[in-house]
């Protein structure tokens, strides 16, 4: 469950360049990027993220084609060290998505009139709470009597709620991949094309 | 039972499932670099995981090397620790690892195929959106983030669900002077940034049939900027003479095995695509990106768009990409003064390209005022490109001749746009600051980014005198 403030972002096709540029990918650390989030828009005072009406937002509304581009999951990490933990958006990049739901970044696709309305009422009033229910699957807006549904795979929806490590249960299927390397023998260049 | 799409196939191959159970698919080649691995290998630390198959991964240094001879060191010094930190990573985890200055060195998605380890009917997968370029072998290939990149590195699997196909058919044949860039452009042109979303795109059709694998290469390469996952083109002859003699196939009798095999790689004649887009490829001509996304392209004798020539709800996007560009409707292509060049990139930065662009600089030279790169994809390509001349052509002709790496395709190696600078470019992404802040970058083919070299505005190879 994410309860918050939500900042309207607005525009479409921010692309993963946009959200955190590639100067900022050199490090080899996990945090930190939040400073890097959207960076070569925060000059602009008027940018919604500079706005103190905004501040302490805990969820992003976007435009349509979130996060297409590149598989850089700085972008995902950007925001989330900035402080989102949920994007509502018409549509997302592929990757972006993936990438999401490994790190507790909770997607909303929701039909674009929906995106237009929330604006709205994020506009009427910016301090208004905005919940994003996992387990029930529904954003609300409780003091405008105002809810959608949104769709969200099971497995993805488990895992937000009980913070699975996904690599320790593919090896507990350890055995099932063992068997299908027996199957299949190693390519033709494994082990020939050397340093 | 309706026959199955390459798709399919490969993936039928590849999934282990059990009823119930979350589909992994098994990866046969994971490419490393070092952008999108550190937090990776750190999670495996962490975790006291080891690398389960590293015979079944490769590495090299690509993204932040700069483009100086290797002598000059890495002045960045938080490029420089990313780079030491692939070493060190790949030291302890026993991965193969080419590093600036290898001989196998280069562009992770140039490398793979010229080392014959992009093999037809395999998963391939790598921490960057551009391994679709290896789809033109006929192997499912695509691009992943690093907790996925983590996941492969311990369990050599990934989790995944299956995608949409769609067929991209283009019938006919491309007019002299058009290249696989502009056919690629025209298709992103086509279906938008979002078009592909959730589909795995098989490039199909006489056009794509002629292309040879460099330029299937470089259609593949751009599936990403339509939003798909993947980009395939079904094995033939081509593929298989192209894979030849490589260092990572079989040789001898044993490789007439081996490509006996990969000639299964098709789809079945009754196959069922969820989607089909068909092209005419007489239709397609040289294309040229305007905006801040690969699908805002137009024809290189065109103009520059405006409100009028797009629907309601693009508007707001092109008058940010106008701004941004710094553009007025109306404009000629061929009228924008440019003050970059830049022919690399893993879309097209092979030998072909360099061909190309080569036969268009010889006895020329590139007009004041503009800087123009050619970076080739590798050390391969350089050292066969250097062999056939080409570096002395591009030298006499005002050209800069680099060393092999991601180059100013992204500003994150010393090569970069500064703000304001606009480049005509053969890479695959015109984001805004993509190639630097504020930087404004146009997408050609490297015989457009030649001649506009030559031009110092737009301009086809035909143009010049
Ligand atoms: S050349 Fe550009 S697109 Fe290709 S891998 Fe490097 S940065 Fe990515």
């Amino acid at each position: 469950m994410v309860e918050g403030r939500a900042l309207p972002l607005g525009r479409a096709d921010v692309d993963t360049d946009q959200i955190i540029p590639s100067e900022w990918l050199k490090r080899v650390e996990r945090t930190g990027f939040g400073r890097g989030l959207f960076s070569e828009w925060r000059d602009d005072p008027d940018f919604v993220l500079n706005r103190p009406e905004h501040a302490g937002a805990t969820i992003l509304v976007a435009g349509a084609r979130f996060g297409t581009g590149s598989s850089r999951e700085h972008a995902v990490w950007a925001l989330m060290d900035y402080g989102f933990q949920a994007v509502i958006a018409p549509s997302f990049g592929d990757i972006f998505r993936n990438n999401s739901s490994k790190q507790g970044l909770v997607i909303v696709e929701l039909d674009t009139a929906s995106v237009d309305e929330l604006n709205a009422l994020i506009g009427e009033d910016p301090s208004r709470l905005v919940v994003v229910d996992v387990e029930t699957r529904r954003v609300e807006v409780p003091d405008a009597d105002w809810q959608r549904a949104f769709q969200l795979d099971d497995a993805t929806r488990e895992r937000l709620v009980n913070g699975w490590d996904d690599i320790g249960l593919t090896l507990r299927r350890e055995d099932e991949i063992s068997a299908y390397e027996v199957r299949h023998a190693s390519p033709s260049w494994a082990g020939r094309v050397r340093a | 039972m309706a026959g199955r799409t390459l798709y399919e196939k490969i993936w039928d191959e590849h999934v282990l499932a059990g009823p119930g159970e979350t589909p992994l698919l098994y990866v046969d080649l994971h490419l490393v670099h070092e952008v999108t691995s550190p937090q990776a290998f750190d999670g495996l630390r962490l975790n006291g995981r080891r690398v389960r198959r590293p015979e079944r991964t490769l590495a090299t240094a690509d993204h932040n090397v700069p483009t100086d001879p290797p002598s000059v060191p890495v002045a960045d010094p938080v490029s420089a620790r990313q780079l030491e930190a692939l070493s060190e990573n790949c030291e302890e985890f026993g991965i193969t690892l080419f590093p600036r200055g290898h001989a196998n060195q280069g562009i992770v998605h140039v490398i793979g195929p010229e080392l014959g380890v992009s093999q037809p009917g395999s998963v391939i997968v790598c921490g960057d959106s551009h391994t679709s370029t290896h789809g033109a072998f006929g192997a499912l290939a695509f691009g992943i983030g690093t907790s996925e990149v983590e996941h492969v590195l311990a369990t050599q699997t990934l989790v995944q669900q299956k995608a949409k196909t769609m067929a991209v058919t283009v019938n006919g044949t491309l007019r002299p002077g058009v290249s696989a860039k502009d056919l690629v452009l025209g298709i992103v042109g086509r279906l938008g940034t979002g078009g592909g979303a959730g589909y795995v795109i098989e490039y199909r059709g006489e056009a794509v049939r002629a292309l040879s694998m460099e330029g299937r290469m470089t259609v593949c390469n751009m599936s990403i900027e339509a939003g798909a996952r993947a980009g395939l083109v079904a094995v033939d002859e081509t593929t298989i003479d192209y894979l030849r003699g490589r260092p990572g196939v079989a040789e001898g009798e044993a490789f007439g095995a081996q490509a006996e095999r990969w000639r299964r790689y098709v789809s079945d004649e009754d196959a069922v695509f969820d989607a089909e887009l068909v092209l005419d490829a007489s239709q397609v001509g040289p294309n040229v990106t305007w905006g801040t996304n690969p699908a805002q392209v137009v024809s290189l004798d065109g103009a520059v768009p405006g409100p009028a020539d797009v629907a309601p709800d693009a508007r707001e996007g092109l008058e940010r990409a106008l701004a941004y560009m710094g553009l007025t409707p109306g404009t000629r292509i061929r009228d924008i003064p440019l003050d970059v060049v830049f022919i690399g990139s893993c879309t097209n930065s092979r030998i072909e390209d360099l061909r190309v662009a080569g036969a268009v600089a010889a006895g020329r030279h590139v007009a004041p005022g503009v800087r123009a790169l050619v970076v080739p994809g590798s050390h391969h390509v350089k050292a066969q490109a250097e062999a056939e001349g080409l570096d002395e052509i591009f030298r006499a002709a005002g050209f800069e001749w680099r060393e092999p790496g991601c180059s100013m395709c992204l500003g994150m190696n010393p090569d970069q746009l500064a703000p304001g600078q606009r480049s005509a470019s053969t890479s695959n992404r015109n984001f805004e600051g993509r190639q630097g802040r504020g930087g404004r970058t146009h997408l050609v083919s490297p015989g457009v980014a030649a001649a506009s070299a030559i031009s110092g505005h737009f301009a086809a190879p035909g143009d010049l005198t």
